[in-house]
């Protein structure tokens, strides 16, 4: 067997991600040497104050942002694929994330509508994150509402469909009478961003990350067992009720949270679980889970060091570098493979 | 070991099969009393749509009885929790798999699931019994490949392996032999019979193969219109039951043969 053990791809996955994550602090729109910045993230502070704060305050919260958000889409990703058994399934098309666009729109376009209620000009800080994950929120619970009548997982799939393409109706209904600047505030939103974020969010939104990572840990048993369909799955006596909750729980709150704080970023959830299945030519959960966090964490990373530009004063949206680049590479892959799992 | 053949596994008391709806119910076939022994291979004959995979289900709890009682070692249906009856009673369905990467020895040991702990670790017993499993149904050499690679006849044998391997008393398998050549079916049929004897397990099967199906069988479940009958080959025959199951334009059955044949015009 050429093959390589798991544990070898998984060491050398690790190594490509610390070597990326260095790669993305030390790139940006001021050049920083290099040995500065390892001089500042081993705890040398006595380098210049300026630099101190880009590194402390921005480009590794980035990072750190990058790693969170890739890595948690790809879980929610992979957990939809195997929820519902196929391979096109992922966080947009449950319509968790339209959800939480809708959450964002009607609150910075609902203004003019309901004549400045809640806001002036000034969006608070913590307005649109909240406002978001009540929005993926609320199509996560009419979803489970559904999904607890409906039995047939497809079409659980299909009414996020539906729900996906209510809200992204209600939002060019929003859009059409809405004031230009409050058109191009969503736009900003909807491109994705990284930054931004203050170690105080950050710790809120590792924290909420941190619970549902575990908590897939916990399902990794029914997962397996939903590989061979629910009928299979509860003759093994795995209470799939139960099991689909938990999933569809799981990954609404990662959605949800990854949306608020991160804007709607298309491509990774579907693709990364690809990725993971080509390279470790596996469907058990326990060698997925871990492979789509650190590839997931990678290619957020790759996004993020390519839409900064760099050595440029320009940052592209983060969303359309996750598709323009991303998209190309998964039908190569699987033009080369011939076939898509779940 | 000595085989026990006297005891009942699954018995049935006044069984309702069909489906509840919310004004009235559609009933497929009621007042079901049978009662099958441990160590026999059961066939479940009859033609399509007359109630076999009906009958299967509500077998298995897959389905609510409309009315009566399904009882698994003379304990209810009902009262069994989900992992206690995985414990007991195992299935090999007739529903194409979702497309996975899953290799046939991972197929497998996902029939070990009740008995594994919250994050799937294989122990030694599983190991065995897995090992045992792939040895019983003579898949070894296709340990390792990727399950969606296999032919029909290599896929059901592995399905059967995990069964196998979820160790129950009792393992219903719903048209095995569908989409399988002439030699495939034959060659399931006579597994599924070895397995009987060799394990002692009860096998209950639904199928088309009536041929195979009364050669092999222990004992014949046939479903007719509006009533099941329940027995051995030659005591179904005694009743020259099968000249009612088709219309006797093309086929009839020879008595002595014990077996349909094609009329000859």
């Amino acid at each position: 067997m050429l093959k390589q053990t798991p544990k070898k791809k998984f060491l050398l996955l690790f190594v490509l991600l610390l070597i990326l994550g260095l790669l993305n602090i030390s790139l940006g729109s001021v050049s920083i040497p290099f040995y500065d910045i390892l001089d500042i993230l081993t705890g040398n502070i006595s380098i210049k104050e300026s630099w101190l704060t880009i590194i402390l305050n921005f480009r590794v919260p980035k990072a750190i942002t990058a790693i969170l958000v890739g890595s948690g889409l790809s879980v929610a990703g992979l957990l939809m694929q195997t929820l519902f058994r196929n391979p096109l399934a992922g966080p947009f098309v449950l319509g968790i994330s339209s959800g939480a666009s809708f959450g964002v729109a009607l609150f910075i376009l609902g203004g003019s509508l309901f004549s400045g209620f809640l806001l002036t000009n000034s969006i608070s800080y913590w307005s649109l994150p909240i406002a978001s994950s009540l929005g993926a929120f609320f199509v996560l619970s009419a979803v489970i509402v559904a999904a607890n009548k409906v039995k047939n997982t497809m079409s659980i799939l299909i009414i996020g469909l539906m729900f996906g393409s209510l809200t992204a109706a209600l939002i060019s209904i929003l859009t059409y009478f809405s004031e230009a600047s409050q058109i191009q505030q969503f736009l900003f939103w909807s491109f994705g961003s990284l930054g931004n974020l203050s170690w105080n969010e950050l710790f809120i939104f590792s924290s909420i990350y941190g619970i549902s990572i575990l908590a897939t840990l916990t399902i990794i048993k029914p997962l397996n067992s939903l590989l061979l369909g629910e009928n299979y799955a509860k003759s093994t006596g795995i209470n799939i009720k139960k099991s689909r909750n938990i999933i569809l729980l799981i990954t609404s709150i990662l959605t949800g949270v990854i949306t608020a704080f991160a804007g709607p970023i298309a491509f990774i959830g579907l693709a990364v679980p690809h990725i993971a299945r080509i390279i470790f030519s596996t469907a058990n959960h326990k060698v997925l889970i871990p492979a789509v966090l650190l590839l997931g964490a990678i290619v957020m990373l790759i996004c993020d060091t390519i839409a900064q530009l760099p050595a440029s004063e320009f940052t592209l949206p983060i969303n359309a570098i996750t598709s323009l680049f991303g998209a190309p590479i998964v039908i190569w892959l699987l033009i080369r493979k011939k076939k898509l799992f779940v | 070991m000595i085989k026990n053949t006297k005891n009942i596994i699954l018995k049935t008391d006044n069984l309702t099969i069909g489906y509840s709806q919310k004004k009235r119910n559609k009933i497929v076939l009621s007042k079901i009393n049978i009662a099958i022994e441990s160590g026999t291979l059961i066939s479940v004959l009859g033609k399509n749509g007359i109630g076999k995979s009906t009958l299967l289900r509500t077998l298995s709890k897959v389905q609510k009885p409309i009315s009566g009682f399904v009882y698994l070692d003379e304990q209810s249906l009902d009262s069994y929790s989900e992992s206690a009856l995985s414990k007991r009673l195992s299935l090999v369905l007739t529903e194409r798999l979702p497309e996975s990467q899953l290799t046939v020895f991972e197929l497998i040991a996902l029939g070990r699931q009740p008995y594994t702990n919250w994050i799937d670790t294989l122990s030694r017993v599983d190991l065995e019994k897995i090992d045992t499993a792939i040895k019983q149904t003579e898949i070894t050499h296709l340990k390792n490949e990727l399950f969606y690679e296999l032919s029909d006849g290599q896929l059901q044998r592995v399905l059967i392996a995990r069964a196998l391997a979820q160790d129950t008393a009792v393992i219903i398998l719903d048209e095995p032999t569908a989409h399988l050549d002439m030699y495939q079916t034959i060659n399931i049929f006579t597994l599924l019979q070895k397995l009987v004897k060799e394990t002692n397990k009860t096998i209950i099967i639904s199928s088309h193969e009536i041929n195979l199906a009364l050669k092999l069988s222990d004992q014949i479940i046939l479903m007719t219109e509006n009533n099941l009958q329940f027995g051995t080959t030659a005591a179904l025959v005694s009743q020259n039951i099968f000249d009612t199951i088709f219309p006797d334009t093309l086929l009839k059955f020879d008595k002595s043969l014990e077996q349909f044949v094609i009329k000859s015009s």
